[in-house]
Formats: structure tokens, C-alpha cells, sequence
């Protein structure tokens, strides 16, 4: 099962997917158009693997790893059939600089050396997985990915040459020595979701949205931003033109970090939607491979599948094809544990290589995050309610808050984050942001709660209907809605928002809905109150630059003498 | 070698077994001679050894399977592509109907294509003005983008695609243009106006209409957007030229996927529409585009009617996630007599951004379309307010706000089938509109080109208030 074979005079490339007595059915990953019956298939021995050296970063594959790049180059503007091109660069050398010593006993996963890969990605070429014994030969040097750098002789006196890369077949999870729990959050800049959805690292997400809603725009972002240190982006049955973006803006954009393109640290994986679909169905284990090849590395690693839909549909396809019972809506039976298998090659682990030794920093993550297009917008798709029996994140994006520009259009009501208010991200945020950092998220989502309650109110019977202290809500939960939660990603400043900032910003809106609503009891205005000019001071924090803390920790304090003041007036004047 | 067959054993609808057969490859052309001479052509679609199933292009009446020769011709479905076929009218297959003599073909492609590596693609930036100022103000088109209309039935899409074929040019002076027509199961009225409307306007000359009426064999349909865009594509990457491939009607396409694959007895997806509609649908769209180092580039207008108005309705949903926005023409604008009656607030065109602004179209366009968008957003909900509540129940601001989306409707969206105006005249329309508001409401618009274009703020309007006595 799965051994990869060439079918064909074209020699197309295929594997195997089911097996019968004297036949097999190959999944092809090319048409197969002119091909006919009495044309050879040679089996190649090896399962769909994929190749794991330097060489990798800021490179463009299609499903199956063939260089987009490469490809282009030798073989004009479109993809022909039956094209084979080395996954990674066979000619490069590299300068290779050992790390274990010769005679030294190893276990599958141990760090020999590194190579350093590009600017920001120091690459450690490993022990392949399974393979331990002693080290009988190692030396620094430059070579090329397809040259001996060394020999390991394993218990039983079998010798193994050593070499810059490895291969590993893709629908096979690569091994780690122990699964952690998640325990810090991944990073992302993003308002709404660090502060109130909040991913950890090594965890899994969902972004589903009908079309039109922003959901690219959302991976993009995360892919620019996310604290990982290696990112690899699957674009799986998506758009050509939409791929084109990317790979025009991701080498004009610098990391945060290291202040080099993003590229350096980010593999993409293209399998538009009209490249063949039996390597779309190939492409998010292609993708997933990679990543967990730099999760071994003790690396965090970021991978984002956009989208899961598409690769669900092909796999739908292919099924139909093989005329297996349908399920759901046409959908394989199988579909539910296929999603499930994916979605549990995530996780916080100790690679196999970390010493695990007390005081070793050497846990890595992989977190997944995959885009759900729902047919029509319907959540009760069952790629959609698949996905959601798996991950622990659910961003839903809406189309109305896209119509009416509200960016990120991320439903604040419908979405949920089972790290949210888990014990262990708490500790890091009380630890790392502030320790109101829980209450004030719970205290904003019970307001937005509360705000769309009382909308429908107003709806029925006016505004004045209701009372002073529900209107300051209103107003209070559009400054969250406005001045937090949306968020551009267009604007220089507002596009990251470090946790600390985005503490001060919400601990701001709130603090003035505490001192106003106490106001408000003192007998205030609530029209006054609305008037302060230190409410346009509040929604601009966002535009205000990340280093300058000082002034964003000055707001509250303005707060206070605004609200101050409020007091002394009508205190004066009452008397 | 060619050889022949009498062995038909099955005829199943459009697909017939043929039997002891050898050296059949799939996807081949098949030609089926009838006893009286006649030929019908089909498809390979499953060979097997010593069997293959070939899907008939035509009808199947009158083939008796135990008189047919069936000949295998060992090649894939090709169209001939020439320049010559600008200014031509041809049948789904790529022959000419029009009684003006054969295309001498320059090359001959298989009409499936090949994906174009997204490597090699370069991305659309490049503003088309269709002289329609709810799509050039709004919802811009740029070269290589595609972007659908979806309309219903008795909706003037039609007339709303003839204008785009007929006036969309760009900027930047005579660049070799062509209009790739390809209608798919639409009626001879249909067709006819659109021939007609290409005669009258001289349009026609730079223009190949592929035609296949609603009564033309279902698998034509299939086929005659690939000739079309294989057309475009040798038109565009081999001949740079900036080619406008519009297909209508995307919904009658669907169809006859349905048909073929329930004939073909497929597992069925949603709505009985095969599960693989999206990729097939994704190989027609995903052939627009541009292409690093050629000159030319493919962009489509794709039409499709909803179904019911029902934008969930798997076509439109599944063309929606493929394509770059699309425009939605809406059933209560028509009613009241706009014309094009575009919807603008649910429509959409991703590639925007990057078409417009200074050294494109001008400095305010997207501040402009971002203000029109949000005002005309509010103004709809004003609209609705008042139709509840009353128009005395509406603050004056949001009376303002309604008189203003009633104008946008009438005097920006609203222009007719004939009116072409200039990206500079849209926009002048644009902030005329705007002026209908209050300049504190223009927070969408750098307020260095509101004083620009509707002039520093006046004196009067500025000195502070007075105290009220």
C-alpha cells in the first residue's frame, strides 16, 4: 500500500491506494489523458516520501514536491505532465559544521551539526528517526545534500552513511520522544485573536469562512506575524493569483524578529486548484512532513492549511472514483479520521534529539491552523463539523462584519478558544502580561454578550428606553468593537500588537467604563461623560507605536483626571 | 495506425461500449460512421483492456450499435487556434458557422490546457476601465483577474456584459485587445443579440463568438469554454494580446456537468451536481491570468444566473470561492429601473487594491469608493429604518444619509447600456455625491484630498459657532 509508481510511457506519477489480489487501483498525480491500456507501471519501491535537507526555506512546491520554481525555469510558463525535478537542490554545497563527535553512541533524531540554512534559519541535520549506533565517521566540511558527511554503525555492525538530507514518507507522523501539554500561547499580533482567542503553541485552530469574508487575509496575517520561528504555508486547491501574492509580498516583507524577509523562514507549498487533484490531496501531508522535519530541529513551527475544504473535496473525488460507499454529502466515511489524523500531528513535544535533561530548553511545537471554506457558509458541512470534533480553536469569520469592513471579521460571539482561559496560558499571562489579563477578557466578551442583548432591546423599543447605565455599556462595547477588535492590517502601527499594548488598550476602555459608570451613580451626565475628549485618546492607542509604552501606560492616568474633572464640575455646580 | 471497429455492443444514452478493442487510450476521439455516411464524434471515457466506453458528442438517435464502424483516431480533443478567428462566428468545437469559409489553423492544442505553475504568473495590477462606474469606482476589474457576474433570470446581464465587451480598454493607449465570446446552452435570442450587438458595433472585428445554443448537443458545453480559452490562450500568450474571455451562461455549463456525470452514473454530491465540480470549474476559471514575461494576459467575465436569486446555490457558491469577487445584480434595482441595476454592497473585487490609486487611476479612488461603500451601507439601513418607523422618525443626519443612497443609486450606479464614462467622470460623480453629506462624515478620505477636490472648507463654515443668547 502507498508505494509510489510511474505510470506510463509519460511515466506519470502515482500510488498506490488499495490493493486487490491480482489488481491495484493507483491514485495518479497528473492527468491521464493518452494513457491507455498495455502502458507499463513500474513501481519505484519507496512510499510518497518527501526530501528533508537544507534547501528547503523559501522554497515553492506544488502538492507533491516538485519546485514551482525550478519547474518554471526549465520548463516554460505552464506544467506539463511527467516533469521530475529533485525536490531540493542536489548542485548547492553547504557549509557543514559538525557538532557530534566521532565515536559518540546516537539515538535516531540527535543533532550531528548544522548548516546554516539562510540568514535566520540555523539548520540541524539530525539522526534519521529508527536509526541509532555509534558515530564512526563525521566531519565538517561543504557538500552537497547527496554526499557522505559520515557513518554510523548500528548495534548489529551494519554501517549507514550519514548525509545532509533524509527522506520520510508523508503519511507517517515523524516520531517525538514525549507530547506536552500546551502551555504558551502563540503570539500573533492579532487583537482579537491573542486577547480573546488565543492560540497556543502547538495547538490547532479552524478558520472557517464563506467567501469574501477575509479568511486569506487572516493566514496571511498570522503568517506574517506569528511568533513561530518557521512557518510553512499549504495553499491546497486555492487561487493561482491568490499564491502569486504571496510569494510577491512574502520576499518583499521582513520578519519583526531578525528584520530579513520572510521567505528565509517560510516553505510554501502551491497546489492551485487546478493542478491536479489527487496532489492536492497529497499536498497538506506534504506540507505537515516538512514542518514536523523542523519541529525536530526544536524549532516552533507554524503551518497553516488554506484550505481544508478543498483537500477534503479531493479527497471526495478520488473516492468516488474508486466507487467507495459514500457518506455525508458524498464525503468518504472515512473522512472524519482522515481530518482528525491531520489535525494530530500537531502538538508541544520534546523531539527526539532534546536531552530532556532538567533546565534544557529543548521542547518544540507544531500548530496548526487550517482555513474551512463551508459550502454556502454552512457550518453544519461535515468538513466543517470534523474539524471542529479536533481543534481547539475556532475562529469563525463572518461575512456580514466584512461587509461592513469590520476587520478582522472574527465573530466575537460564535468563535472560542479552549486555551483561552486554560490554567496553563494563564500562568503565562499572569506571569508575562498582567495579572488582570483573564478578568478583563472575560469582563469584554461577558459586555459583548450583554451589548447584543441589549441591541436587540433597542431595536424594539428605542434608545431612550433604556437606561444611562446600559447605553455607557453600548458605547463601551463599541470602543471594544472599534478600538480593539478591529484592527488593520494595512496600517504600519496597527498591523502588531504586542500582548503588552494590547493589555493597556483593553485595561484602558474598561477602565474608563468602571470610573464612568461610578460617575454615572454620582449623579453625572451621561452625554458629558460621552463628550470627554480622553474616549478619542482611548480609540487612537491603536495607532500609537508599540516602543513608546510610556505613552500608552500615560492613558490611564488621563483617564483618571478626566473623569476627575468630571466630578469637580458637577460638584461645583451643585454647589 | 488507424483502425476500425464494428464491434459497438452497448448504447446507454450518449455512451456507448465498444468491444474488442485495442490500443485505445483515454481520452481519445472517437468517429462513429452511421450506414448512410454520416459521422458522430466521441470521447474515450474508460479504457480498459479489450473495452472502451466512449461518451457520444451528438444525440444518439438512429446509431444502431450492430451497424456503426467506430473508428479510434488516437488524438486528444484539440482546437485549432488561429488569429483568423477574430471577427468569426464558430460552433462549440471551434468550426465556423457563419458562412465565411474555413480558419486556416495555425496550431493545433489540446483544449484541456495545462495549469499555468503559479510560479510563473504574474500578479493582476493593471485597472481595465469598462466605462461603468459602479465596477470602475467600486469594484474595479484589473487584467488577469476573474471576476463573475451573477444575475437570475430576466436579469439584463446580457446588455450589462455586451457594454464591458464593448467599451473596456485601458489607460495606457492601443495595446492589442480581443473579446473571447463563448455562450454555453443560451437561447438563439440570446445569442443573436449578442451577434447583432457585435455587428452594429464594429465590435465584431476583434471579437471570436463561440457558439452553442440551448439546443446544440449537452457535451458541446463541455466543451466550448476550453476551445474558448485554449483560443485566448494562444491569443494572449503567443500573440500578446489583452484578451476578455466572457462565458455565459456558467449555470447551462453546470448543467450539462450534471447531466453527463448522472449518465455516467457518478456518485452524486450536492444537488446532484458531480462531487468534482469545483475542480472542474477551477480548470475553466484559474485559465485567466498573467504571466511573468509575456505581454499578454487572459481575463475573464465569467456569467452565471442564480438559481432562485440563491447565492448559496452551489454554482455560484462554488464559482465564488474560485474566482477574485464578483458583481451581483440585484432583482429590486432592475425593478426600479436602474440601469445596470449592480447591488455594489455585497459585491466585490479582491484584486482592487492593487489596481487603483495614483499612477493607475487617480490619488482619491480608493478613498472615494471606501466613503461611497460605507456611506451607501448606512444610507441602506436609514432606508430601512424609515420604511419601519417612518421618515419623520430618522435623525436629520440620517435623513441625509438616505437621500444620499437614493442619488448613489440614481445618478452613480445608474447610467444605462450605452453611457461609457471615463474613470475621471466616475469619480467626479463620486464626490459630487459625497458633497450630499456632511464633511465631518468623510472619515474614510484623507482630508488633504477633500480639500483638494471639493475645495478648502469655507469661512463661514469654519468661524466658531456663537454662543446661543
Amino acid at each position: 500500500m502507498y508505494g509510489v509508481v510511474k505510470v506510463g510511457n509519460l511515466g506519470l506519477f502515482g500510488e498506490i491506494i488499495s490493493l486487490g489480489a491480482d489488481t491495484v487501483s493507483i491514485q495518479v498525480y497528473e492527468q491521464t489523458e493518452g494513457v491507455g491500456p498495455g502502458e507499463p507501471v513500474v513501481a519505484t519501491g519507496d512510499q510518497l516520501s518527501v526530501e528533508l535537507g537544507p534547501g528547503l526555506m523559501s522554497q515553492i512546491y506544488d502538492g507533491i514536491q516538485r519546485p514551482l520554481d525550478v519547474i518554471s525555469e526549465g520548463h516554460g510558463s505552464f506544467i506539463a505532465r511527467g516533469i521530475e525535478e529533485p525536490a531540493i537542490n542536489y548542485e548547492r554545497r553547504w557549509e557543514f559544521t559538525a557538532v557530534a563527535q566521532s565515536g559518540s553512541e546516537v539515538i535516531g533524531g540527535a543533532r550531528l551539526g548544522f548548516v546554516q540554512e539562510t540568514e535566520i534559519v540555523k539548520h540541524w541535520v539530525m539522526v534519521p528517526p529508527g536509526l541509532r549506533g555509534t558515530i564512526t565517521s563525521l566531519a565538517s566540511g561543504t557538500y552537497t545534500v547527496t554526499e557522505r558527511i559520515g557513518e554510523l554503525e548500528d548495534p548489529f555492525g551494519q554501517k549507514h552513511e550519514l548525509k545532509l538530507a533524509q527522506r520520510w514518507p508523508v503519511r507517517q507522523g515523524r516520531p517525538y520522544r514525549r507530547k506536552l501539554n500546551p502551555g504558551v500561547p502563540l503570539v500573533t499580533g492579532q487583537r482579537v485573536l491573542d486577547t480573546f482567542f488565543p492560540l497556543a503553541k502547538g495547538g490547532t485552530g479552524c478558520v472557517p469562512g464563506p467567501f469574501g469574508s477575509g479568511k486569506t487575509v487572516v493566514q496571511q496575517q498570522l503568517s506574517k506575524w506569528a511568533d513561530a520561528d518557521i512557518i510553512v504555508y499549504v495553499g491546497c486547491g486555492e487561487r493561482g493569483n491568490e499564491m502569486t501574492d504571496v510569494l510577491i509580498e512574502f520576499p518583499e516583507l521582513t520578519d519583526p524578529k531578525s528584520g530579513r524577509p520572510l521567505m528565509e523562514r517560510t516553505t510554501l507549498i502551491a497546489n492551485t486548484s487546478n493542478m491536479p487533484v489527487a496532489a492536492r490531496e497529497a499536498s497538506v501531508f506534504t506540507g505537515i512532513t516538512i514542518a514536523e522535519y523542523y519541529r525536530d530541529m526544536g524549532y516552533d513551527v507554524a503551518l497553516m492549511a488554506d484550505s481544508t475544504s478543498r483537500w477534503a473535496e479531493a479527497m471526495r473525488e478520488i473516492s468516488g472514483r474508486l466507487e467507495e460507499m459514500p457518506g455525508e454529502e458524498g464525503y468518504p466515511a472515512y473522512l472524519a479520521s482522515r481530518i482528525a489524523q491531520f489535525y494530530e500531528r500537531a502538538g508541544r513535544v520534546y523531539p527526539l534529539g532534546a536531552t530532556d535533561q532538567p533546565g534544557d530548553d529543548e521542547e518544540a511545537s507544531l500548530s496548526v491552523i487550517g482555513a474551512v471554506s463551508p459550502p454556502g457558509g454552512d457550518l453544519s458541512d461535515p468538513v466543517v463539523q470534523g474539524t471542529l470534533r479536533e481543534v481547539r480553536v475556532f475562529w469563525s469569520l463572518r461575512a456580514e462584519l466584512a461587509y461592513a469592513r469590520h476587520f478582522p471579521s472574527v465573530d466575537w460571539l460564535t468563535s472560542y478558544s479552549l486555551y483561552g482561559d486554560s490554567d496553563a496560558l494563564g500562568a503565562f499571562y499572569r506571569e508575562n502580561v498582567a495579572e488582570q489579563w483573564l478578568s478583563n477578557r472575560a469582563e469584554s466578551l461577558r459586555m459583548l454578550q450583554e451589548e447584543a442583548d441589549l441591541q436587540e432591546i433597542v431595536r424594539l423599543v428605542g434608545l431612550d428606553a433604556i437606561s444611562a447605565a446600559d447605553r455607557l455599556l453600548l458605547e463601551t462595547s463599541r470602543a471594544i468593537r472599534e478600538g480593539f477588535l478591529q484592527q488593520n492590517a494595512f496600517h504600519d502601527i496597527d498591523t502588531f500588537t504586542p500582548l503588552t499594548k494590547q493589555y493597556l488598550m483593553l485595561e484602558a476602555i474598561l477602565q474608563f467604563h468602571k470610573q464612568a459608570l461610578a460617575k454615572l451613580e454620582q449623579g453625572a451626565g451621561l452625554d458629558e461623560l460621552l463628550a470627554l475628549p480622553v474616549r478619542e485618546r482611548i480609540a487612537r492607542m491603536k495607532f500609537t507605536p508599540q516602543d513608546d509604552e510610556d505613552d500608552l501606560r500615560a492613558v490611564d492616568g488621563e483617564i483618571r483626571a478626566a473623569l476627575e474633572q468630571v466630578g469637580a464640575e458637577s460638584a461645583r455646580r451643585a454647589s | 495506425m488507424i483502425k476500425e471497429y464494428r464491434s459497438a455492443r452497448g448504447l446507454d444514452g450518449p455512451l456507448m461500449i465498444v468491444e474488442e478493442v485495442d490500443d485505445v487510450t483515454y481520452g481519445e476521439l472517437a468517429d462513429i460512421e452511421l450506414p448512410d455516411g454520416t459521422v458522430r464524434r466521441g470521447q474515450v471515457l474508460e479504457a480498459a483492456a479489450g473495452r472502451a466506453l466512449v461518451q457520444l458528442f451528438e444525440a444518439p438517435q438512429g446509431i444502431a450499435t450492430s451497424l456503426a464502424t467506430v473508428r479510434f483516431t488516437g488524438q486528444r480533443m484539440m482546437a485549432r487556434v488561429s488569429r483568423d478567428m477574430l471577427g468569426r462566428i464558430l460552433n462549440g468545437i471551434g468550426e465556423p458557422i457563419d458562412d465565411a469559409g474555413a480558419v486556416i489553423p495555425e496550431q493545433l492544442r489540446d483544449i484541456n490546457g495545462s495549469p499555468i505553475n503559479p510560479y510563473a504568473r504574474d500578479f493582476p495590477e493593471e485597472f481595465i476601465q469598462t466605462g461603468i462606474s459602479a465596477i470602475d469606482g467600486n469594484l474595479t476589474l484589473v487584467r488577469g483577474q476573474k471576476l463573475p457576474i451573477f444575475s437570475g433570470s430576466g436579469l439584463p446581464h446580457s446588455e450589462l456584459a455586451a457594454q464591458i465587451a464593448r467599451q473596456a480598454r485601458t489607460l495606457h493607449g492601443e495595446e492589442p485587445f480581443a473579446v473571447v465570446f463563448a455562450a454555453m446552452g443560451i437561447t438563439f435570442e440570446e445569442a443573436n443579440f449578442f451577434m447583432e450587438d457585435f455587428r452594429r458595433t464594429g465590435a465584431i472585428e476583434r471579437a471570436a463568438l463561440f457558439i452553442n445554443l440551448a439546443d446544440d448537443p449537452v457535451i458541446e458545453r463541455i466543451s466550448i469554454p476550453r476551445v474558448a480559452l485554449t483560443t485566448a490562450e494562444y491569443l494572449a500568450f503567443d500573440c500578446d494580446m489583452h484578451v476578455l474571455v466572457i462565458l455565459t451562461d456558467m449555470t447551462n455549463y453546470c448543467d450539462a456537468l450534471r447531466e453527463i456525470s448522472s449518465a455516467r452514473k457518478e456518485v452524486p454530491g450536492r444537488r446532484a451536481y458531480p462531487g468534482y465540480m469545483y475542480t472542474d470549474l477551477s480548470l475553466i476559471y484559474e485559465r485567466a491570468g498573467r504571466i511573468k514575461g509575456k505581454r499578454g494576459s487572459i481575463t475573464q467575465i465569467p456569467i452565471l444566473s442564480m438559481p432562485e436569486d440563491d447565492k448559496t446555490h452551489p454554482i455560484p457558491d462554488l464559482t465564488g470561492y474560485i474566482t477574485e469577487g464578483q458583481v451581483l445584480l440585484s432583482r429590486s434595482l432592475h425593478r426600479k429601473g436602474i440601469e445596470p441595476p449592480i447591488d455594489v454592497l455585497p459585491s466585490l473585487s479582491r484584486l482592487m487594491q492593487k489596481g487603483i490609486g495614483e499612477g493607475s487611476t487617480r490619488e482619491d479612488h480608493s478613498g472615494v469608493a471606501n466613503q461611497l461603500f460605507a456611506a451607501y451601507a448606512r444610507g441602506g439601513d436609514a432606508r430601512e429604518l424609515a420604511v419601519v418607523l417612518g421618515e419623520a422618525a430618522l435623525t436629520p443626519i440620517d435623513r441625509q444619509y438616505a437621500t444620499f443612497a437614493e442619488q448613489f443609486e440614481q445618478r452613480f450606479v445608474n447610467q444605462g447600456f450605452h453611457e461609457n464614462r471615463s474613470i475621471e467622470d466616475t469619480l467626479t460623480i463620486g464626490w459630487q455625491l459625497l458633497e450630499l453629506l456632511p464633511r465631518s462624515e468623510l472619515t474614510r478620505i484623507d482630508t488633504e484630498l477633500i480639500d483638494k477636490y471639493l475645495g478648502p472648507v469655507e469661512a463661514e463654515a469654519a468661524a466658531p459657532v456663537g454662543e446661543p443668547a
